[in-house]
């Protein structure tokens, strides 16, 4: 096991448990590894890779709830990023787009690419398109970092409403990121 | 959106997750929908009338048991198909061990038996209701699975989508084995096995789509 392994594993884990700084430094030392991981993938389509770094590290939040403590991270974020990666390839260029062999696993955190590229597709604009239980619990304890009591008074929502608009409209966003290809 | 910016969004006030979350959904999904296909199965064929005689026989218990281990072992391939990058393992062979394991006592029992008591042992007096029987009780089942499935990430789309078809089936054949007058084990090796594919054949062919996320 490396040791970006366990640094990240740690930090997952903690972020699980509720803590948000340690998800960050997750989230963000994840995002390095992915762009290598995907630029090496996708050599023949380059402008995609920061797309799919944004989709994957949303699908990695969205189903975090899959990841199981007992089993290697790698494991479980090759299989996302390989899914999410061969979603890709299937509608835009066909399989023999893919340029290395996918199935290593060790291969995910491999290398690690900080400066990002601009994204083309802008979640932001996808965000407006929610509709309003979904996207004002988002913008005000996601966007304005506010907390769900103060979200639930602002849009008279109860506080498991705005969580669960949170939920439903981070996968609502995944969805349509999906449906835009 | 800037990729920082999006980690930033999903970082904040990003809650504890529950741990248990994949036990209490498959929980839930099974709990309710075992009780839907057995309501169904009561209301609409009843309980076979010689049950009480019937549970002194060791074919009855075994007739049990068959689903009932592949229940098991659909269980066990359908949760881990659920987790992106978890392995089957021996799983498959857990599954395939059972229905093997039938239809070689099927085998030596057919051998054992005139060409007349053969027709009688494959054929019993149900074989043409029972497999579409055994799927149509698992129709609650599948409906809960597939919802359940959803709510993870399973990556082998028509692998996830066929072991919770298969699950849905052995749960409807478990349920049909109170109401199915049969104590052959070539009809078990034959048509039960037939009755729990069907659901596993759907679920192969619409995980592909139904699952995708």
């Amino acid at each position: 096991m490396s040791a970006s392994e366990d640094r990240l594993k740690s930090q997952l884990v903690q972020g699980l448990a509720g803590d948000a700084t340690a998800y960050r430094t997750f989230l963000k030392e994840l995002s390095a590894h992915l762009r290598a991981f995907l630029r090496g993938r996708l050599t023949r389509l380059p402008d995609e890779v920061e797309d799919l770094v944004q989709e994957t590290l949303l699908a990695v939040h969205n189903q975090r709830h899959t990841y199981d403590t007992g089993q290697p991270l790698t494991a479980w974020i090759h299989a996302i990023a390989r899914y999410k990666l061969i979603d890709v390839l299937r509608r835009r260029a066909g399989r023999d787009a893919l340029n290395d062999p996918l199935d290593d696993e060790a291969e995910v955190f491999a290398a690690s690419v900080t400066e990002a590229d601009d994204a083309r597709r802008d979640l932001a604009k996808l965000l407006e398109k929610l509709p309003d239980r979904q996207r004002l619990p988002i913008v005000h304890t996601k966007l304005e970092g506010r907390s769900v009591v103060e979200a639930a008074r602002l849009t008279g929502m109860s506080e498991a409403a705005v969580k669960v608009g949170v939920h439903r409209g981070l996968k609502a966003l995944a969805a349509m990121i999906r449906g835009e290809r | 959106m800037k990729t920082d910016e999006l980690i930033t969004m999903l970082a904040s006030s990003a809650d504890a997750v529950d741990p248990h979350a994949l036990r209490r959904r498959y929980t839930l999904a099974l709990g309710w929908s075992l009780l839907g296909a057995t309501l169904l199965m009561l209301i609409l064929l009843g309980v076979r009338p010689d049950i009480a005689v019937a549970a002194r026989l060791p074919m009855f218990w075994m007739k049990l048991a068959f689903p009932a281990t592949l229940l098991i072992g659909a269980l066990f391939a359908t949760i881990r198909l659920s987790r992106p990058g978890v392995r089957l393992g021996q799983v498959p062979l857990a599954i395939a061990a059972p229905v093997i394991a039938v239809w070689l006592f099927s085998a030596m029992v057919l051998l054992n038996a005139t060409p007349e008591e053969q027709y009688k042992l494959i054929f019993g007096d149900t074989w043409a209701s029972c497999p579409l029987t055994i799927a149509a009780l698992s129709v609650p089942l599948f409906g809960a699975l597939i919802w359940a499935i959803k709510g993870f990430a399973p990556t082998r789309l028509a692998l996830a989508g066929a072991a919770a078809g298969l699950l849905a089936g052995a749960g409807g054949a478990l349920i049909y084995a109170l109401h199915c007058p049969e104590m052959a084990a070539p009809f078990l090796g034959i048509w039960y096995v037939l009755g729990m594919s069907i659901p596993a054949a759907i679920g192969a062919v619409i995980g592909p789509w139904t699952l995708r996320w």
